[in-house]
């Protein structure tokens, strides 16, 4: 049963096709991965969804309602949040502040000042994060920082959780943790959806994983056959190979 | 900014004492002030209102709005339309509600694009509403200015007084609600705020008309003091100036920051200035560039400022040189 | 009434050549450092009073003031961007940040030229007119100060527009304004260029006041109104577009003489703002300008 789906979803900056004629959808429950090389689009996709800019043609619709025209504040009470690459908290503000702007604002009905307490605070917990409601933001590391964020994001009530680069910068311990993390999310009931880099994460949790390249989508399917699929490999051997040289 | 959300129960209690003192003063003021500190006191609660107004939306939305003159000026012609017409309070009210309509329509239609044209349209402002007026009065009136009947001035310094604490509570009231914490997600990050479900332009367009409504009071209440208005007095880009200086020298990020600055630059302003003329307004322009420059977080922020400043070289003394870690990189 | 309306559409056309040099300046500023320069008005007066002073005492010729005033303005833009703006930006937590405050110092400084030169010059209004002779063509007087001052505003107005399209140090500015970080990586000295940016926007400023003190009555306190009517202009023709400015200054200059002979002199600030209301609320990008 496919919570997002998206049918020819082009998106064009100037005379670039950033997105191109990209069908896609993601089933409820499964945790899916985007991945392709630097520029592919990914997170140009996951704008287009969370309606960061408008799409240039196509359709994106979130359990069978079109989320064309909607704003990001809409889209985020139907019920799709997200962490963004260059992780956008509020730096100056403390931690639980953080995550109950989306406890506050994130859902479809107005909630109750307790509720929203209880929200960050379950969310906090998510995260592992409950011991550092008071700090500012800006004086964690990086990885608790991505953590806010995604308690910020889970304090919204998604059903749809867009990851973007979560394991970007964190070392290989920090990567086990932020796996595990996702999965508990995923157990949840929160469907994810994931652009990563990180191959040893997106062959760890993924059910399904898709490839774009230039904007188009190249092919998808399980980690096992993605990894056999030889244009994949073509790109990624191909960028290993330049580097190499 | 209260990083943990409550206080002590001595320092709420210290806190609130003082409170309840100032206004004791400021009530009883008139009894041995006499009438002329008494307006002073009145315009030094004027600039408190306007300063405090002014930070409730630009502070933590980092949109600064040049417009104060524009709103205080519509507060000052409502009375002086208005004076033989209707009981002086709701004249107050109405002052208020036309600032709010104005400053609802200038958020409409430039709060849902840049911060630039926010602050291109809210510079010009009082220049626009000077002319509109003049225009009104002077071609389809054939007058030009007018007469406001001067009233009691105890009985202003308490109406301002009123206005101020109204102000003051509408202010604190803001910051501790949800929407005073969308307000500073806005100022933040305000692309992550809309992904997390805030509708930033209606709530940036509500917040500052809401803050116009006491611009437009104070207005209302400050031209029986000056006796003669006419377009120029009453749309003046001072009534811009003063209140953001008040506002950044004071501290723009805590709610008492507005409130001293207030205090002390306008008690400064009305009695200095009438003798220094330009060199004091000169001396205000560099102030405010200085405090922007060398104390961001105004004079409020100077304590913590210094605290910080203390405990990192104390600590740096402590290790005997030793490189401290920066949990900022 | 009617037959005057080709005269003043010439005029507006004429004054709007200004106008465009003054937007110009002022989107050069924002696109390249990000400061919404709101003291332009004060570098225009600045310009206006010193050839005013340089006329008087010297008798010299006005063109020749606006080599000096030029200069003098691009080194106060280039000494403002290098010390004050720079060393804000430095400090501010986010670009967004740095906007907010580098308005307000904007502002602080704004009062402190304007007193300033109030201290030197007095408040009153002067004059010293330049070339005012008249000149008729297709029927209209036209005054010769008005073609001079649009034939020098449309002349550095296109030096401007070849110097960034076609030269180097152009492209650098360009560059720096479309992506910073990027132009730092690929060599270029980002420092530099926001200096050189925020001076050459002063430099059209001063030029425009030494042009406008030929042809109006100038005074120590005429910068805030130009610096609203600079705005307005480049909220119209687009922030970041040389010919945009142009148009815009265009449009403006128009507006200013139709509501002025046909109307109301007093109501040209409201109808500018009824004009920039509606175009933002239909194309907010201005009429050239890119989002």
């Amino acid at each position: 049963m496919p919570i997002l789906e998206g049918q020819d979803v082009t998106k064009y900056f100037g005379g670039l096709a950033a997105v191109s004629n990209v069908d896609f959808h993601v089933d409820q429950g499964e945790i899916v991965g985007l991945i392709g090389p630097n520029g592919a689009g990914k997170t140009t996709l996951f704008n287009l969804i969370s309606a960061a800019f408008p799409l240039s043609s196509g359709e994106i619709r979130f359990k069978g309602q079109k989320l064309n025209g909607l704003k990001p504040h809409q889209i985020c009470k139907m019920g799709v949040s997200r962490t963004f690459q260059e992780t956008k908290i509020f730096a100056n503000m403390p931690v639980l502040q953080n995550v109950l702007v989306g406890a506050f604002f994130g859902s479809a009905n107005r909630v109750s000042g307790a509720d929203a307490a209880r929200e960050a605070s379950q969310a906090l917990e998510v995260v592992e994060l409950s011991a550092m409601g008071a700090t500012p933001v800006k004086d964690l590391t990086l990885v608790n920082q991505k953590r806010v964020e995604v308690a910020r994001a889970l304090a919204t009530e998604p059903e749809l959780l867009l990851l973007d680069e979560l394991m970007a910068g964190l070392n290989p311990t920090e990567i086990s943790e932020a796996m595990e993390l996702v999965t508990r999310i995923r157990d949840r009931g929160i469907t994810i959806f994931m652009v990563e880099h990180v191959m040893k994460a997106i062959m760890g949790i993924c059910g399904r994983i898709m490839v774009l390249h230039y904007g188009e989508k190249i092919c998808e399917g399980t980690p096992q056959e993605i990894v056999c699929n030889k244009q994949v490999i073509e790109i990624y051997l191909g960028e290993e190979a330049d580097a190499a040289s | 900014m209260d990083i943990t959300g409550f206080m002590s129960g001595q320092r709420k209690l210290l806190i609130a004492g003082s409170i309840v003192l100032l206004l004791v003063f400021i009530a009883t003021f008139p009894l041995y002030g006499g009438v002329y500190n008494t307006r002073v006191l009145t315009s030094m609660l004027m600039y408190v209102v306007l300063a405090v107004s002014w930070a409730m939306f630009s502070g933590p939305t980092g949109y600064m709005s040049l417009a104060p003159a524009a709103f205080f000026g519509i507060g000052i012609y409502t009375m002086a339309l208005l004076q033989n017409e209707l009981p002086f309070p709701v004249i107050i009210a109405v002052g208020g509600l036309l600032a709010f309509a104005l400053a609802l329509l200038v958020g409409l239609v430039t709060l849902r694009l840049k911060g630039i044209y926010f602050a291109i349209f809210t510079f010009g402002l009082v220049v626009f509403m000077s002319e509109m007026v003049y225009y009104v009065e002077a071609r389809l009136g054939q007058i030009r200015g007018r007469d406001v009947i001067p009233l009691d001035a105890q009985m202003l310094l308490y109406t301002m007084l009123g206005v101020a604490v109204a102000t003051l509570l509408a202010a604190y009231f803001i910051r501790r609600s949800r929407y005073g914490l969308a307000l500073l997600s806005i100022g933040a990050n305000e692309e992550a705020a809309a992904h997390m479900g805030v509708n930033t332009t209606m709530i940036k367009v509500i917040l500052f008309a809401v803050s116009a409504i006491f611009m437009g009071a104070a207005g209302v209440v400050t031209a029986p003091a000056l006796m003669w208005v006419d377009n120029r007095i009453a749309f003046s880009t001072f009534y811009s100036f003063l209140p953001i200086l008040m506002a950044v020298f004071g501290g723009m990020g805590q709610l008492h920051g507005p409130v001293i600055g207030a205090a002390v630059l306008g008690y400064l302003d009305k009695t200095l200035r009438v003798q220094l003329q330009v060199y004091f307004m000169l001396a205000f322009g560099i102030i405010l560039v200085l405090v922007i420059l060398f104390l961001p977080n105004g004079i409020v922020g100077l304590v913590p400022m210094l605290q910080e400043r203390l405990r990192r070289l104390t600590a740096r003394l402590r290790k005997g040189g030793e490189a401290e870690p920066h949990a900022n990189t | 009434m009617i037959e005057r309306i080709p005269q003043l559409i010439t005029y507006g056309i004429l004054s709007g050549g200004v106008y465009g040099l003054l937007a110009m300046g002022l989107s050069l500023q924002y696109g390249v450092c990000r400061v919404l320069n709101i003291t332009h008005g004060e570098f225009v007066m600045l310009g206006a009073m010193l050839t005013y002073a340089l006329t008087i005492s010297l008798e010299m010729n006005p063109f020749l003031a606006a080599a000096i005033t030029g200069p003098l303005m691009f080194g106060l833009g280039f000494l403002l961007q290098t010390t004050l703006f720079r060393s804000l930006k430095a400090r501010a937590p986010s670009p967004a940040a740095f906007e907010g405050s580098a308005l307000l110092l904007a502002f602080g400084l704004l009062y402190v030229i304007k007193y300033l030169a109030q201290m030197r010059w007095g408040g009153a209004s002067l004059a010293a007119y330049y070339l005012t002779d008249k000149v008729t063509f297709l029927g209209m007087t036209l005054f010769l100060n008005q073609i001079v001052a649009f034939a020098a505003a449309v002349a550095l107005g296109t030096a401007v527009y070849v110097f960034l399209t076609r030269s180097r140090l152009g492209r650098a500015i360009r560059a720096t304004a479309e992506d910073p970080a990027t132009a730092g990586l690929m060599g270029v000295n980002t420092n530099m260029i926001l200096a050189l940016s925020f001076g050459l926007g002063g430099l059209l400023a001063g030029v425009a006041g030494t042009v406008v003190s030929t042809k109006e009555t100038i005074s120590s306190g005429m910068g805030f109104n130009t610096t609203v009517i600079a705005l307005i202009v480049v909220a119209l023709g687009g922030l970041g577009s040389v010919p945009g400015s142009f148009v815009g200054g265009i449009i403006i200059g128009i507006v200013s003489m139709l509501v002025v002979g046909l109307w109301e002199p007093v109501l040209v600030v409201p109808v500018y703002y009824a004009i920039l209301m509606v175009l933002l609320l239909a194309r907010p990008a201005g009429i050239l300008g890119k989002k």
